[in-house]
């Protein structure tokens, strides 16, 4: 304990914890457990937001993290307050964002009996975090949050929990908060192997083929400016995955676009024709990959990651460059310039294969003969209106496909979504904690009908304490990718997919009785009008029912589990490729 | 599928167990065995896991282990170059003809009598798995009524030490 400790609650200790670790807002629900933390926030200088479901507050804690980069934090109560943030830490986790939940736990002597309101937080939340803690004694408290957002944000960043007792929060302490954190089993490797860097430098030089296959891990690293320098240094095609887009601007003529199931034609075949990929924070996701064994089958692999674990996860790398991805480009940098002295690539057969594909192959979409919205053309549109400059956090779903193809994204962080758990109604939350995190930014959330009603409540939030977020929902009246399944897979047997909701509820009128503007839009007239109309208002949050064609599908598409080789851009059609294919 | 004795050092802290256990199952890691045992230091247990992993996927058990806050290091024991034993208590029926053999057998593979009774002698013996398969084979035809078996322990042979940084 340093000189200067007090004697405080366990509760004072945690929000003066909390304080000392740089918080400025969390997201949460009291309740019994917690309760007594709940009496020093009220004095506290951190903004609480009485969030309406906790799984809002963790969402939210996610999307403030995700538009910040820094370490989200949502409270909640223990037992159905704890179960409720399970889904949020998951998502978290697996899209590698740091957030820090803080539960309140049945007092101590009560652990293990069936308590009211008692639930193995840590013990349910083990496999969906990337530590977590139970303390039953107040004194460790302060030490437990210094140890939470440190393993939060460093390393690769991810959800930490901290569970605690309330006998634990209602006791007295010495409050002192540890200057600086040592954990024997945690010590993540930051710097890439010099020989590393040396052998990849090589075979980008000896590359005729290269893709920068470019992953979410690179906005985590804030490594935007370091990948434009490697980009232009090699002249290579570069691919964004869904959780890496804005890391590189759309605009850039060697951005191919996304890879993955619902990628471009371009990105796709470009990694499956590659002779390297040049791995850079993503993971050889099932989404990206497709069939595993016919992924990229020409390709060497340079993998860059801050997680030792991914190397050879998914596939074998030729290469590991395990570290914090801005440092390892900044030292592939020069080993590259030296390398190019001795042999520099020709690139222009290899770009002249990439751009005939881009040409014959660019993302559009049909419009619906019957009159009726097409959603691919309101997403164009609020995009081209929006600008690069707003933030877009989608659903799950169709909506988050065409949101993830039809608007240009130019810069980091202004493209949040649920990509690896796939969470609906992750929009509206996450869009509340992005807007909190950054006020002077437009936030749209781009929400699928059935996204929205799992999650709307927390529009009641953004009214009540000034969060004016925007949410269009692009309303086709069904869980509209499971349609598509349907459609493609299953007859056109639509088994429970029609929500109706073009009928009951009435978006427009459900966020006015939120304490929002309501618009609709119909047709294609009034999509400019609806969102200039939204885009004006800014003393609250607008939501626009976007009423769209519902049989409108995502395309270019890789069927589950196919070979990425079996792309198709529209239903039944392949692309025709050229003699050259390998 | 090959068998891998790694040796564990993980902070003494509640929950550890969980955490391992709760990994191997979620990445559907096979474990043969497993025995968690103090060490010098009371803050820090060892735990000796037993898994039966393809080549490429040890690395990726290692890996993952690695992940884990509370593991602080992990040895990969070669079996040649370290010392690896297992505890085993059997409880073997006997008649007055056919005890002198049993008592026999238990000399031959140095393992010791712990109990006898009118019908029975419960045999306590230590060993490496090839070693203690092979006394449990020759037990077998008197009548094995019950056995009881340890998780296998290790150690590095020499004066290398087992606790050191992979």
């Amino acid at each position: 304990m340093s000189k200067d400790s007090q004697t405080v609650t366990g509760a004072q200790s945690l929000v003066n914890s909390l304080e000392a670790a740089g918080v400025d807002v969390m997201f949460g629900i009291p309740g019994g457990a917690i309760l007594p933390a709940y009496d020093p926030i009220f004095d506290s200088k951190i903004r609480h937001i009485l969030v309406r479901h906790e799984q809002g507050a963790g969402h939210a804690a996610t999307g403030y993290a995700q538009a910040t980069g820094r370490v989200g934090v949502c409270i909640a109560t223990s037992g159905p307050g704890a179960t409720n943030l399970v889904t949020p830490l998951a998502d978290a986790q697996m899209d590698s964002v740091p957030i820090v939940a803080i539960t309140g736990q049945v007092a101590s002597g009560s652990i293990g009996t069936d308590a009211f309101q008692e639930a193995d937080i840590r013990g349910i939340t083990m496999p969906v975090t990337k530590h977590n803690f139970l303390i039953t004694d107040a004194k460790d408290i302060s030490r437990a949050i210094a140890e939470a957002f440190h393993i939060a944000a460093t390393g690769r960043p991810g959800a930490v929990l901290v569970d605690i007792a309330k006998d634990a929060l209602q006791n007295q302490t010495e409050f002192s908060y540890p200057s600086q954190v040592k954990l024997a089993g945690y010590n993540p490797i930051i710097d890439a192997l010099p020989e590393a860097i040396r052998d990849a430098a090589r075979l980008i030089a000896e590359s005729s083929r290269p893709v920068l296959y470019v992953g979410g891990g690179a906005i985590k690293s804030n490594a935007s400016k370091e990948l434009m320098l490697l980009a232009e240094l090699t002249g290579a095609p570069v691919v964004t995955t869904l959780m890496a887009l804005g890391v590189f601007p759309v605009s850039h003529q060697q951005n191919l676009g996304m890879p993955g199931m619902h990628g471009t034609v371009a990105a796709v075949t470009a990694l499956q024709k590659a002779d390297l990929l040049i791995t850079l924070g993503a993971r050889f996701d099932d989404r990206v990959t497709g069939k595993l064994s016919s992924f990229a089958p020409h390709a060497k692999i340079i993998h860059a990651d801050i997680d030792p674990a991914e190397i050879g996860k998914n596939r074998i790398a030729d290469v590991a460059l395990v570290g914090d991805l801005s440092r390892t480009i900044k030292s592939l940098l020069p080993a590259l310039k030296d390398e190019y002295k001795k042999h520099r690539p020709d690139l222009a057969a290899w770009w002249s294969e990439c751009n005939s594909w881009r040409t014959a192959y660019p993302l559009g979409f049909d419009e619906p003969t019957d009159g009726s919205l097409s959603p691919q053309y309101v997403i164009q549109r609020l995009g081209q209106i929006a600008g690069p400059d707003a933030i877009y956090v989608a659903g799950v779903g169709q909506h988050q496909m065409w949101s993830s193809q039809f608007i240009n994204y130019e810069k980091p962080r202004t493209w949040l979504n649920s990509g690896g758990l796939g969470t609906m109604g992750y929009a509206v939350p996450a869009a509340m904690g992005a807007k909190v995190g950054a006020p002077d930014k437009v936030v749209w959330a781009i929400d699928g009908d059935g996204c929205f009603q799992m999650t709307n409540q927390e529009l009641v939030t953004c009214a009540l304490n000034n969060i004016p977020i925007k949410v269009a929902i692009i309303n086709n009246e069904s869980l509209g990718m499971v349609r598509q399944w349907q459609t493609l897979f299953y007859e056109g047997r639509y088994s429970n997919t029609q929500l109706h909701s073009k009928r009951i509820p009435d978006f427009a009128k459900l966020g006015e009785a939120m304490g929002c503007v309501g618009l609709r839009a119909e047709s294609k007239e009034d999509v400019d009008r609806v969102i200039n109309e939204a885009m004006a208002i800014n003393d609250r949050p607008v939501v626009v029912d976007f009423s769209v064609h519902k049989d409108a599908m995502v395309w270019p598409m890789v069927a589950a589990g196919a070979s990425n080789d079996l792309i198709t851009v529209a239903r039944s059609m392949a692309p025709v490729w050229d003699s050259q294919e390998l | 599928m090959a068998t891998h004795t790694l040796s564990v050092l993980v902070e003494n802290s509640p929950g550890v167990l969980a955490r391992i256990s709760s990994l191997f199952s979620r990445r559907g890691y096979n474990i043969d065995s497993l025995a968690v045992g103090p060490t010098e230091d009371p803050e820090i247990s060892r735990m000796t896991i037993v898994i039966n992993v393809e080549g490429h996927a040890l690395e990726q058990v290692i890996q993952q282990l690695d992940k884990l806050i509370n593991v602080i290091s992990i040895t990969r024991l070669d079996p040649v170059t370290s010392v690896q034993r297992e505890l085993l208590l059997v409880k073997v029926a006997t008649t007055p003809t056919n005890r002198s053999q049993v008592l026999e057998t238990v000399q031959l593979f140095r393992a010791k009598v712990v109990d006898v009774a009118q019908d029975a002698v419960t045999i306590e013996a230590t060993g490496n798995a090839e070693k203690i398969q092979a006394l449990l084979r020759v037990l077998e035809p008197y009548g094995i009524k019950e056995l009881v078996q340890s998780g296998l322990v290790a150690m590095e042979r020499g004066l290398r030490l087992t606790t050191n940084e992979r």
